[in-house]
């Protein structure tokens, strides 16, 4: 089907929920990068012969779902309504869960979250540390829909900002409200999004181009990779808001090679929001028309950099230019081209929907919003964490990552990447945001935090 | 105009300028490495930098555009020693043997290091593999390569030949042909212009300087010199000379000094190509329109590096090649047949060199159709910088040579052939004689210039109009001849796209495969500018406009060449020593697969 | 095209000849899309294995530009081969998170194992070492990745069971 307005959307939205309402349990496994790896397919497949041989198939749904984040005790596996959360499953334990949790009404305790600090097993999931203290939205739909069904997508709102802009809202009007939303680029630098936008916006020319870029190049940080296997829709609605913004109908999403899931499930998201008319001319009834093409890296660090990028997209050798001129001056094939990461594209759906006010009550004065961060090293729990601006990094660590393993003590974190900086025991309660965090000698960058103990030699890792 | 101020001076430019032209505009002369005026800009040296007033970084002048209100500083002491630090990194990865480097002296990173002031050079560290390619007209030195992509702009945008570009990445980069192959096993050109725009030795012509000395020290070698037209209006550069200024009588004696025991002049044979070629073109002409059917457009072939471009791009296209050998290697065959015989020389023991502005040449003597009688015509190319270089070793003083004279019976030339050397020139030459020829009277043109044809644009056209021909050529009356002229190989794809297309209206073709013709060649002095072109360009036109003789049919040592043994133009003697065939070759390799 | 012998990809059932047809099918495809030379290499390097120069050749004239250009982007991405790779990728990964987890202990094992160094190919042609930078999975540092598998958490002494795997 195509649709043609908000309703088309709601009505989507409903059916799917009503449909998803009929069954007596959701069962969500994570199929994150992370829990991939870990063998996440082989969970579901027992998964599903598991419950075939119950009869269970018909009332049960079984969702893969994009990253959770927790990726240390992957494969993962959420069940719902209950919120019960099992960790490092296998397909032995799945049958045992299933037979416990599913048949007999009981939660099997002994694969569930278990803390080590408490020594206690909390099956809850809204109970873990990890989880109660994030605040999700640019993840907000990673882990909790399948990733592959655009009405999933759309039941949880999406493509209702898309909606909304294109038949309420003027160009000018989605600028100024990214504007006031006072959002940040995610990919390092931290410039106002909005203003790059506006700057877009006014650029004169017969062709605009808008970019995603998606070749998250700073070792340590994978959040851009989850959001794009997890909710590819949300990349795509960002998109859709920001070539209407600046009036570009043409854009590229350049996804690096390392990324062959991304790539994949990418690239089925384009189809479906194609089939469904949000791809393609006359967007909603009106005028907008907008394309989306995958570029695909092919393994050259320096094409994050966003001259190089282009340079790449344009098929040539990503080597990076002098700017000026600027990308918004003379971009991609020499024409005017606004360049966003993902995580901030991701950011851009909720604010257009709920507003600008809503989305800067999270944050602090200058950096508004929430950050996704990748912890990694010698931090117990690894994987991905979003948070409110200005929270401390000892709690990120401590409260979220739950310390050093094996009672270490912590040495540094370094943020930001290899050209960020490194973060020692005495700054661990200042607040992170753009502004704290490079006053302390590092860069937000892309919010990649490795963390390393006592024993890591800073030389050798330099 | 856009006002701003440099280094506390209130100026103001034209919008779009540059902050480096702006400044020298005004008197201020920033350093750089890597900008090329009007052709490549790209920021990679970086020793432009300057202070701008709001700007977090210095900011390299090359590729900033001035700004209205801007401030300038370009000479603190922060720039000062970002240079030099940026001038010491250059050098880290630099083999430090200027001593013994072909551009000692003459070389814009050492020149660059004694303008900064650098007084050492802190950093050392891991050099970059070199490696050595020698091809029978370029030598690549990669060791020496400081990556200011100068030869990679050159080669893919002005020339579009697209041979040379990065290869590799990082501290691995290498400028090259693909996959870093031997030059001559790729589609080069060999018109080097690459070598005209190198600032440092990475890129020169191979050397001919050793054989010819070896020549000239071996008592039993007759040494017989000769010099393109192109010579004369910019060898004195390399002495010091103003642009422009012609030398040919110190150039002959210079000559005479080194040794060569005759020295002729490639004019000569200019007009006799204008005499070959001439007919080639009426003969053409004739089948064509009696409908016995001929190959047009002919294009002219002098050019070597044009000739290579064809037989890689434009296999198919050979046919419309004139089939005259390019005039030095007319003059070879003559010295070693005709003037042989006149004074009664062996000529297995004669040595020719052509003193040459051309890198291309050198390959085209190795050719085997430049051969008769198993002897090549040419035994060696010396660029015009080569040359200089074995005049100053030689300890010759040379501003202040007596003028000398050519030796005759191939040394006397008419203006029509001093032009060979210009864009525009060889097509004028030949309409000199042809429209004499075909109607009896002069060419129909002020001081006999084909003004629309004359000057450095890509490509210039016109049309002449057959009026009243001599009775021979009946045929042609009413008849309106397309012309058509361009200069440096990106105007050549232009122009042989319409004849690949069957498109070409044009008649009569001249291709000059450097911008600017021979006066701008890939062996001319460096630096060879728009300005420096345009200056030879006039002193090429004064030493035609000199000249008595105008029209190369008028030239009685070439009467008398036909008189004694060529007997008629495209006859079986000329056809013989005057005229080749081509061979086709890959679009991506030397030979066709 | 002797060059090409070697190669063991996966596509060696096809012969050459059908390989430049489908090659030269899709590249009609992408000549008019501006800007996809590097979409069209990840094409050709899929059906043939690896890049040598004479395929080099065959894309620069499909797709109308300078050989050497085309062989400046394949040296440019490390995605791109010239050369055979063994039938197996083997792709350590060296991002921070991974080399503070103990990423250059395996280089050293594999080194000793497959008795070659990195950017190599192994004698019986099963496996090529390569170095990856991040592959984006810091959680489960350190990894490998075996062409598209990732091995998550690795250690040194679990390498040889886990390349008993290939053959």
């Amino acid at each position: 089907m195509r649709i043609k307005n908000l309703e088309d959307l709601v009505k989507i939205k409903e059916e799917y929920n009503s449909k998803m309402a009929e069954y007596n349990y959701q069962i969500l496994v994570c199929g994150g990068g992370g829990c991939v790896s870990s063998k996440c397919g082989e969970v579901k497949e027992a998964l599903d012969r598991c419950l075939k041989g119950y009869g269970l198939s018909e009332k049960i749904s079984v969702i893969t779902t994009g990253c959770m984040g927790i990726c240390a005790l992957g494969p993962v596996v959420l069940i719902k309504p209950d919120e019960t959360f099992y960790t490092k499953v296998t397909p032995e334990k799945i049958a045992e869960i299933v037979k416990s949790h599913i048949i007999n009404g009981t939660i099997l305790e002994k694969y569930t979250y278990y803390d080590k600090a408490r020594q206690l097993y909390i099956p809850n999931i809204n109970d873990i540390p990890f989880f109660k203290d994030q605040v999700k939205i640019a993840l907000r739909n990673c882990g909790q829909i399948d990733y592959s069904s655009i009405e999933a997508y759309i039941a949880k709102d999406g493509y209702f900002a898309a909606a909304k802009a294109l038949s309420k809202m003027s160009r000018q009007q989605v600028v100024e409200e990214i504007k006031k939303s006072g959002l940040r680029g995610r990919g390092g630098a931290g410039f106002p999004t909005g203003i790059k936008w506006e700057a877009g916006l006014k650029a004169i020319s017969d062709q605009k181009y808008f970019v995603c870029n998606a070749d998250e190049g700073d070792p340590g940080a994978f959040m851009d990779r989850s959001i794009l296997e997890g909710d590819p829709h949300s990349v795509i609605e960002g998109m859709i808001l920001g070539g209407y913004a600046v009036g570009a109908n043409i854009g590229y999403i350049y996804v690096r090679a390392e990324y062959p899931i991304a790539v994949e499930r990418l690239s089925t998201a384009i189809e479906e929001a194609r089939r469904y008319g949000l791809l393609g001319k006359n967007l909603f009834s009106t005028d907008f028309e907008f394309e989306l093409e995958i570029r695909i890296g092919a393994g050259a660090f320096v094409c994050g950099e966003e001259t190089s990028l282009m340079a790449s997209i344009e098929g040539r050798r990503g080597e990076p230019r002098q700017k000026p001129p600027f990308p918004f001056e003379r971009g991609l094939f020499g024409k005017p081209t606004i360049i966003n990461n993902v995580e901030t594209l991701a950011n851009i759906p909720p604010i257009i929907h709920k507003g600008a006010h809503w989305f800067s009550q999270f944050g602090t004065e200058r950096s508004k919003g929430t950050k996704v961060f990748a912890l990694a090293g010698n931090v117990v729990n690894t994987g991905l964490v979003e948070v409110p601006m200005g929270i401390s990094l000892g709690d990120i660590l401590f409260k979220i990552g739950d310390g050093i393993p094996q009672g270490k003590a912590f040495k540094a974190a370094q943020a930001g990447g290899p050209s960020g900086g490194c973060i020692t025991k005495e700054f661990l309660n200042t607040p992170v945001d753009y502004e704290n965090i490079s006053k302390i000698g590092a860069i937000m960058g892309s919010g990649g935090l490795i963390v390393m103990n006592e024993d890591t030699c800073m030389v050798d890792t330099a | 105009m856009v006002n701003l101020t440099i280094n506390g001076k209130k100026v103001s430019a034209l919008e779009g300028t540059t902050i480096l032209d702006a400044a020298k505009q005004n008197g201020i002369n920033i350093p750089n490495l890597c900008y090329l005026e009007g052709i490549h800009k790209i920021g990679a040296c970086r020793l432009c930098v300057g202070e701008v007033e709001g700007a977090k970084n210095l900011q390299p002048a090359c590729m900033v555009a001035v700004r209205e209100g801007m401030v300038v500083k370009t000479n603190t002491n922060k720039v000062r020693q970002a240079r030099k630090i940026l001038y010491e990194l250059i050098l880290s990865d630099h083999p430090q043997d200027c001593l013994n480097c072909q551009r000692n002296q003459n070389c814009e990173l050492q020149a660059m290091g004694h303008r900064l002031g650098v007084k050492e050079a802190r950093f050392s560290g891991e050099h970059s593999a070199g490696g050595l390619d020698i091809s029978p007209s370029i030598t690549r030195d990669m060791s020496k390569c400081i990556l200011c992509r100068r030869c990679l702009t050159v080669c893919n945008e002005i020339q579009q030949v697209g041979v040379l570009s990065a290869q590799r990445r990082g501290f691995k980069t290498v400028i090259g042909p693909a996959m870093s192959l031997p030059l001559n096993t790729v589609s080069c050109t060999y018109c080097g212009q690459c070598t005209l725009v190198c600032p440092v030795g990475a890129l020169n012509e191979t050397d001919a300087i050793q054989d010819v000395w070896q020549a000239l020290n071996d008592p039993n070698k007759r040494t017989i010199v000769q010099t393109a037209p192109a010579i004369r209006a910019a060898i004195g550069e390399e002495f010091g000379l103003e642009p422009g200024t012609l030398v040919t009588g110190k150039l002959v004696t210079a000559l005479r000094e080194l040794g060569f025991d005759e020295v002729f002049d490639t004019n000569f044979a200019a007009d006799l190509t204008i005499i070959e070629e001439g007919t080639e073109l009426l003969t053409r002409l004739t089948k064509a329109l009696t409908g016995e059917g001929a190959t047009l457009p002919m294009i002219t072939s002098c050019s070597p590096g044009w000739i290579k471009y064809v037989e890689h791009f434009y296999p198919q296209e050979l046919d419309h090649l004139s089939t005259c050998k390019s005039p030095h290697t007319m003059l070879g065959a003559l010295a070693k047949s005709y003037y042989a015989q006149k004074i009664s020389f062996d000529p297995r023991n004669m040595y020719v060199v052509s003193v040459m502005p051309c890198t291309a040449k050198k390959f085209e003597i190795s050719r085997p159709e430049m051969q008769n009688d198993n002897l090549p015509n040419v035994d060696a190319v010396l660029t015009t910088r080569e040359l200089a270089r074995m005049i100053k070793e030689a300890g010759i003083d040379f501003c202040n040579l007596e003028d000398g004279k050519f030796d005759n019976p191939l040394g006397l030339s008419s203006g029509a052939a001093d032009i060979f050397g210009v864009t525009g020139g060889v097509m004028e030459a030949a309409l000199r004689t042809v429209y004499e020829t075909v109607t009896g009277r002069e060419l129909p043109f002020a001081n006999l210039h084909i003004t629309p044809i004359k000057g450095l644009e890509q490509i210039k056209t016109a049309e002449i109009l057959i009026e009243n021909p001599l009775e021979d050529y009946k045929f042609l009356d009413g008849i309106t001849i397309k012309i058509a002229v361009t200069n440096g190989l990106a105007g050549a794809k232009i122009l042989l796209d319409q004849v690949a297309k069957g498109e070409s209206p044009y008649h009569f073709i001249e291709v000059m495969a450097c911008p600017g013709g021979c006066i701008g060649g890939g062996g001319q002095p460096r630096p060879t500018s728009y300005e420096i072109r345009q200056k030879r360009m006039n002193a090429i036109y004064k030493e035609d406009e000199g000249k008595i003789l105008r029209k190369s049919h008028e030239n009685e040592y070439i009467k008398q060449l036909y008189a004694e043994y060529l007997k008629e133009p495209n006859g079986h003697k000329s056809h013989e020593l005057l005229h080749t065939h081509y061979t086709p070759r890959g679009k991506y390799n030397e030979l066709m697969r | 095209m002797p060059e090409m012998k070697n190669c063991t990809c996966s596509c060696a059932k096809e012969n050459d000849e059908q390989k430049y047809k489908k090659l030269a099918e899709l590249m009609k495809q992408y000549k008019n899309s501006e800007g996809s030379l590097i979409q069209v290499l990840h094409i050709a390097q899929a059906i043939f294995g690896c890049l040598p120069l004479e395929l080099q050749r065959y894309i620069a004239q499909g797709m109308g530009k300078p050989l050497s250009e085309v062989s400046g982007v394949v040296t440019f991405y490390s995605f791109f081969a010239t050369r055979p790779r063994g039938k197996h990728v083997i792709r350590v990964c060296l991002g921070t998170a991974c080399y503070v987890r103990g990423g250059k202990k395996i280089i050293t094992r594999l080194e000793e194992i497959l008795g070659v160094g990195v950017g190599e190919t192994t004698k019986d042609g099963l496996f090529t070492f390569e170095v990856a930078r991040c592959i984006g999975a810091c959680g489960l540092a350190p990894v490998i990745m075996i062409d598209d598998m990732v091995y998550k958490q690795v250690k040194p002494e679990k390498l040889e069971n886990i390349l008993a795997q290939y053959n």
